[in-house]
């Protein structure tokens, strides 16, 4: 009994691919494995059908993400049950009636399939018992009819109906969702039995009104309530069997069964009464009037859809018990009759081809028993005696004539009533008279004649269960009505009686006058039709796609303001944006703290100043002339590293003094391909606009840094100072943190260098750049290409370097130096033996697998951290101790030096292969030159040639 | 001293910013580098000014905060890094280019 609830659902949607995978056998026999599955649930179904009957509600519940309140619980109780005899009884037959309908040629699969998601969506929306899981069903449902509407996916109105239907349900989904969000915050939790308990605490609280409209937005789009009711008439060019479903029976019945599970929680107070029942009484009408004057006999039937729902959402806001218990009766009974109209109405379409009610006419002789059926149907859908529909009808009017609210003008709501019943017999009697009778066709498409035997069956079953209802309520209807209005309202059900007769009361008396006045009203009906022809007619439809497309128009407007390809505006537009948020929340701050001790500035300081102000905007202004800029920016370089000099952090200046110059060289060597100059291309509005923008990210960031250099201090870095000797056994504090207390940080960062290093080689492998002959003023390259003066020099210089590096290197733990500058120096070295000699020179004298050292140095660091593992320590921990060696004597070593070896490592391989790559570029370009036509793996071969093949390299033509 | 360094993060922010809005790619390369000069100034700054205090540990010194120059150093370091990888990609752009713009369309 527990586990046949997640079952249902669960086989329901897992089966739902079950037809597109049995098309292939044939059509049937994806029209066969639909209904195998409908069967299959329904017989899972069958044993809690007497439990649930006698009242017991049966739960279960998983836990899905239970700290965000969602569980997978499942709750069927009584008005669950009916809901799932309708979605499962009726898409039975409608499986029937769609192997007929749909085209000889369709092989189905597809169309069973989004049948079975629908289903089991919808099945999933009436056995929610949490909310949450309710609206993510919800929302499949809305996804389903959308893709089922636009199941004709060549045809464009089927294709914009979708859009529109789900637009508008989604938009609802959206709007539920909010609301059950807060429904949930206001009773403490999403499941049902707490929430339905709760009504009180939920009406009283400051949120109610802002919730109960977003949930009602969900209710009135999924119901098409007005005004969001004109996604439905739209929806009429899915294939009929998807009308007479979903959007007759089953999906539009979602919105008022959500009024119903949620009824006694968020009824009971004014704002439900005059929102839920006015906006119902309006549609009611409204799509009453409308479905009159409809030519589509199929449109008129979804504008009678519309009043219907219209007419269960206002029994809803009435609010009365038995109101409810009307509301719940008519939602199993227009089901049925409105299903069987739709088939009725498929039946007439696929026999005429047309749905015009202008040309069809008088097709009782040609299909006399289908013409039988879709009469009493339509009769009961008027509210005709002995037939289903009246007898909810009846209750409707009693519930009019007797409530309470209107005590003054107590005959308002039964005219109301009665002109709604008026109405709605004039649109069937048009349905009936038009269709059927009315003289003879009018230049059909083809001779309409009775359907398939098994076509016309669902009809039937409908039908006979009209008039069983009708005739036999006490007897048939009765128990499921008394279970599952029960389960609306949980609490005992009123007194009422379910009977054809009950004698000559208003009630009685409301229905013969709408019965009368129906008649009449389709008796003068020409007249009627011309006045509206005269009146203006505003199309719902129409205004929403004006909008959408306006929207359209806008987003794209907008997008193609935003990205029109230029990365100069993206750029500007980032900045600005970013400084439009530091000024909001400069703007938006609290008073300034008044400014604490400072110390005066001296005159090393000023000068420097004064240096990097004539570098830096010498920068800007002669960036034309790029040799000029770069050299600028390196005074710029030199001065940063004087100032960390000053401001005791010798680890950063050695840091900076060695990354200037390898940048340095790297811009050099770039400057040789590039351009020498940049064209003056901007014009002054943009000039303008980035000088501002510069002026205030400059003066926005230089101002931040006045006030935090201004503000008190407080470090956290007391502890690394206390633990770096104890702790890390090195006195260089800025060392052991990089390499042990935060070596996690350098690890990812010497990764990020790694892949610069093999970007490098990705990037520029085999580009062939235009090498130009001259320089910028004109002056061909120096003659000579290595200057013997500098091979030299460079030679003898290279092992002193390298000694500098690994004494760097190895004091770094304890005095300022270590990995990072020590491979910075390597390099430097490395580099300068490059320019001096040539890279035909350099490169076979120096490993050729870069790569392999890079992955030694990664293997390196990252073995240490590994290696604290097996002895039981986390990821990184180090260790250090002393060693005595001969000779030498004790020596403090700590395990971080092997990761510092592997951050030296790193350095180098990257600070090489970025360079050595640039200057191959040469080689490459020279080959090229020579023989285009030589295959790329024999220039491959060349790279690591010697270099005299080389023209001008730039190694020798720009002598530093 | 303190107005001396937030002017000169103001000025290589302002000179940084305006060069990395230009149109070719080297103008834009200069102008991360300086902007990459006052970012990591600024982190420097966060520690504040103090001479003769580099936290190197020593009998009876007093330190500067080491923590703001261990992140710089990897700043200056990645800042490196980024510089390499964008000549790079900047030499491949205008091979497969007409020209250095940072728009440049595809070769014909």
């Amino acid at each position: 009994m527990q586990t046949a609830l997640p079952a249902l659902v669960a086989l329901a949607f897992c089966a739902a691919p079950l037809p597109l995978l049995m098309q292939r056998y044939g059509r049937g026999y994806a029209a066969l494995a639909s209904a195998m599955v409908m069967a299959s649930c329904l017989a899972l179904l069958a044993p809690l059908v007497m439990p649930v009957m006698d009242g017991t509600t049966l739960l279960t519940s998983f836990a899905w993400l239970p700290e965000w309140g969602l569980t997978l619980s499942l709750r069927l109780d009584g008005l669950g049950l009916m809901f799932s005899l309708l979605i499962l009884g009726i898409g039975l037959l409608v499986t029937l009636y769609a192997y007929y309908y749909l085209h000889g040629h369709d092989k189905l699969g597809r169309f069973y399939t989004l049948l079975l998601l629908f289903m089991a969506a919808m099945l999933g929306v009436v056995l929610s018992e949490n909310l949450l899981l309710l609206v993510v069903f919800w929302e499949l449902t809305s996804l389903a009819s959308f893709l089922l509407i636009s199941y004709k996916q060549e045809s464009y109105e089927a294709r914009l109906a979708g859009r529109i239907a789900l637009a508008v349900t989604g938009g609802g989904g959206l709007a539920l969702f909010a609301g059950v969000m807060l429904l949930g915050h206001i009773a403490g939790s999403y499941e049902l039995s707490v929430v339905l308990a709760a009504g009180e605490q939920i009406r009283v609280h400051a949120l109610y009104e802002v919730m109960l409209i977003l949930v009602l937005l969900g209710v009135f789009t999924k119901s098409a309530q007005f005004p969001f009711h004109f996604w439905l008439p739209q929806a009429m060019a899915a294939p009929t069997p998807v009308s007479a479903y979903l959007h007759s029976a089953t999906m539009v019945k979602a919105g008022v069964f959500l009024l119903a599970r949620l009824h006694p929680a968020l009824a009971g107070s004014e704002l439900w009464f005059w929102l839920v029942s006015g906006t119902g009484a309006l549609t009611l009408v409204y799509a009453a009037y409308l479905a009159f004057y409809r030519y589509d006999f199929k449109g008129l039937l979804a504008y009678s859809t519309i009043s219907h729902l219209g007419l269960i959402t206002l029994l809803f806001g009435l609010d009365t018990p038995l109101s409810v218990v009307a509301a719940v009766f008519h939602i199993i009974n227009h089901a049925i009759f409105k299903a069987s109209l739709f088939m009725a109405a498929g039946i007439v379409d696929h026999e005429c081809g047309t749905r015009d009610m202008r040309r069809v006419n008088g097709l009782f002789k040609f299909m006399p028993i289908t013409a039988t059926l879709a009469i009493v149907a339509a009769g009961s859908m008027a509210g005709v005696p002995l037939l289903n529909g009246f007898l909810s009808k009846e209750m409707f009017f009693a519930e009019a004539v007797g409530h309470p609210v209107f005590d003054e003008m107590s005959w308002l709501l039964p005219a109301f009533a009665t002109l709604a019943g008026i109405l709605a017999v004039a649109y069937s009697s048009r349905f009936i008279h038009d269709v059927f009778f009315n003289g003879d066709p009018v230049n059909l498409p083809r001779k309409p004649h009775e359907p398939p035997r098994w076509m016309r069956a669902p009809v039937e079953v409908l039908v006979a269960m009209c008039l069983l209802v009708g005739i036999f309520p006490q007897w048939s209807i009765a128990p499921i009505l008394h279970a599952a209005a029960g389960a609306v309202l949980q609490q005992p059900l009123p007194e009422f009686h379910l009977a054809v007769w009950h004698g000559f009361n208003a009630p009685f008396m409301m229905s013969l006058v709408a019965l009368a006045g129906g008649i009449a009203l389709y008796a003068m009906r020409h007249r009627l039709y011309a006045l509206y022809d005269r009146l203006p007619s505003i199309h719902a439809s129409i205004v929403f796609e004006r909008g959408y497309e306006y929207m359209v128009a806008a987003a794209r407007s907008l997008v193609a303001w935003m990205d029109n390809g230029s990365l100069q505006r993206y750029l500007a537009l980032f900045i600005a944006f970013v400084l439009a948020l530091g000024g909001w929340s400069w703007w938006t701050a609290s008073a300034a703290v008044l400014p604490v001790v400072t110390q005066a500035p001296d005159a090393a300081s000023l000068i420097a100043l004064g240096m990097l102000a004539v570098a830096a905007t010498g920068v800007v202004r002669l960036h034309h002339h790029r040799l000029i800029a770069v050299v600028l920016t390196s005074v710029i370089g030199l001065i940063v590293a004087l100032t960390f000099v000053r401001f005791s952090a010798p680890d950063l200046a050695l840091t900076q003094l060695s990354v200037e110059v390898v940048t340095i060289v790297l811009l050099l060597l770039a400057l040789y391909y590039l351009p020498p100059t940049s064209p003056a291309e901007d014009g002054m509005p943009r000039l303008v606009r980035d000088a501002l923008l510069a002026l205030a990210a400059g003066i926005g960031l230089g101002a931040a840094a006045y006030a935090m250099l201004t503000s008190p201090f407080d470090t956290l870095s007391g502890y690394y100072l206390a633990q770096s000797v104890p702790g890390g056994g090195g006195s260089n504090v800025v060392n052991v943190i990089l390499v042990d207390f935060r070596g996690f940080d350098t690890l990812g960062e010497i990764t990020v260098l790694a892949m610069v290093g093999l970007a490098a080689h990705v990037l520029l492998d085999q580009l062939v750049l235009k090498q130009p002959m001259r320089d910028v003023d004109g002056r061909a390259w120096a003659s000579e290409r290595h200057p013997l003066f500098l091979q030299m020099l460079m030679r003898p210089l290279l092992p002193l370097a390298l000694m500098v590096s690994v004494y760097i290197f190895l004091r770094g733990h304890n005095l300022p130096g270590g990995g990072f500058v020590a491979g910075l120096v390597t390099g430097v070295a490395l580099i300068l033996q490059y320019l001096a000699s040539g890279i035909g020179f350099a490169s076979a004298r120096l490993p050729q697998r870069l790569p392999l050292f890079l992955a030694a140095g990664l293997a390196c660091a990252s073995g240490v951290g590994v290696a604290a593992w097996a002895f039981g320590f986390p990821f990184l921990t180090t260790t250090h101790g002393h060693i005595a060696l001969p000779l030498i004597g004790n020596i403090e070593l700590a395990s971080a030096m092997v990761f510092d070896l592997g951050v030296y490592l790193v350095v180098v391989s990257v600070v090489l292969m970025v360079l050595a790559e640039l200057g191959k570029l040469s080689n490459n370009n020279s080959l090229a030159q020579q023989a285009p036509a030589v295959p790329l793996a024999l220039r491959e071969r060349g790279n690591g040639g010697e270099g005299t093949l080389a023209g001008a390299t730039p190694f020798s033509g720009k002598a530093l | 001293m303190e107005a001396i360094v937030s002017i000169a993060i103001g000025l290589l922010t302002a000179c940084g910013v305006f060069m990395m809005l230009r149109a070719r790619t080297f103008p834009l390369i200069l102008g991360l580098t300086l902007l990459s000069y006052a970012v990591n100034l600024f982190l420097f700054a966060s520690g504040r000014l103090r001479m003769d205090a580099p936290p190197l540990i020593r009998d009876g010194a007093s330190y500067t905060d080491p923590l703001p120059q261990a992140l710089v150093l990897t700043a200056i370091v990645i800042g490196f890094g980024m510089t390499a990888y964008l000549v790079m990609l900047a030499l491949r752009a205008l091979g497969e280019s007409c020209d250095d713009h940072v728009d440049a369309k595809e070769k014909p």
